[in-house]
């Protein structure tokens, strides 16, 4: 009996990728109000390649479950996961994290909360993005796959499914090349940009999400401390660009170069 | 002869279209109100056509538009992505 796949995509509600952060006035946060906010990118790709393994055979997916920890706000994303096309949601409600405390949920408390969930719902595959673009850890997935003690593939680019032996062989994208892995199930696998281009939303999915299936549930349902063990000691922006000096001739510009050691 | 029915489809995909548009407006660079204002513009002129084989050309050509921004759309966000995270590998 070839195995089904119960995929769960972990995603995280970000500032949009368009927006420099910019660090508020009390001089201890990134500045949230008013910013837009929308899904990681690399959350984005996750779904995206789930759905693909859903419309690159029939019956190879199971279930698509989307998972997401902090405030309400997040509805709105897991919403837009929803008319990506994942079948149903789960908000871990952590209240407290609200938008300008978003870095206080650190990847270690996001891999227990999702260990205790992928458990929970009977998953064989985790597809998630390998880095936030607000706080770059890229450490979440491998932490998860570690905890639950499963196979790990990261920086995926390229995911096939062997249906009969369920063995998922991963192209993954390393310094000075690609290396491939495989791996039987159950593994996480985490996007690297190359993997796919998600599609754009059509708004006909966005009405179909609102029937999908949302919860609500807690860090408490599933057993889980997520107390900071990390405190911020400073943020600050990367010091402004200087401007540029002019070169009189060819000659002078030489001499520049040589003076950087460029040349 | 062209029944009622059919007459009705097609009125419902040119409202569909327009509205997928709309949504789409909403993360145009140049900003909502001037896409908005562009694809009202350009959807009235063509309110008066009658013609189905016409309207289902215009149909195309919105259609066209449409995966004109999602590309768009979709080459701005990698182009960021890569910019940040791998311009500097190799």
């Amino acid at each position: 009996m070839p195995p089904r796949l119960n995929i769960v995509v972990p995603i995280k509600r970000v500032i949009d990728f368009a927006i420099k952060p910019r660090i508020s006035a009390a001089k201890n946060a990134i500045e949230t109000n008013g910013v837009k906010f929308s899904m990681n990118p690399f959350c984005e790709i996750a779904i995206e390649e789930a759905v693909r393994l859903r419309e690159s055979s029939k019956d190879l997916v199971e279930s698509i479950t989307l998972v997401s920890a902090g405030s309400a706000k997040i509805q709105d994303t897991l919403r837009a996961g929803l008319a990506l096309g994942a079948d149903k949601a789960t908000l871990i409600d952590i209240p407290a994290i609200d938008d300008s405390k978003s870095l206080e949920l650190e990847p270690l408390a996001v891999a227990k909360l999702l260990k205790a969930f992928v458990e929970k719902s009977n998953a064989n595959l985790v597809i998630m993005g390998k880095q936030a673009i607000d706080d770059d850890s890229n450490q979440t997935g491998q932490m998860l796959a570690g905890l639950l003690n499963w196979s790990q593939a990261t920086n995926a680019s390229k995911v096939t499914v062997d249906e009969a032996s369920g063995v998922v062989t991963v192209a993954r994208e390393v310094d000075g090349g690609t290396e491939t892995v495989s791996a039987p199930l159950p593994l996480v696998i985490t996007t690297d940009l190359r993997l796919n281009t998600p599609r754009y939303t059509k708004l006909q999915d966005i009405m179909k999400a609102k029937k999908k299936k949302t919860e609500k549930i807690t860090p408490e349902d599933l057993g889980v401390d997520v107390t900071s063990r990390l405190e911020i000691v400073s943020l600050s922006e990367p010091p402004k660009r200087t401007g540029g000096g002019k070169a009189d001739s060819v000659d002078a510009l030489i001499g520049k170069l040589k003076g950087v050691g460029a040349i | 002869m062209v029944s009622r029915i059919d007459t009705l489809a097609l009125r419902y995909k040119v409202i569909r279209q327009f509205k997928q548009l709309l949504l789409m407006g909403r993360e145009y660079p140049r900003g909502y109100r001037y896409f908005r204002d562009n694809l009202h513009a350009g959807f009235k002129k063509n309110a008066g056509l009658t013609d189905v084989k016409e309207i289902e050309q215009k149909l195309k050509f919105a259609e066209h538009i449409e995966r004109e921004i999602a590309a768009l759309y979709s080459l701005r966000k990698y182009r960021a992505m890569k910019q940040r995270y791998y311009d500097g590998d190799q």
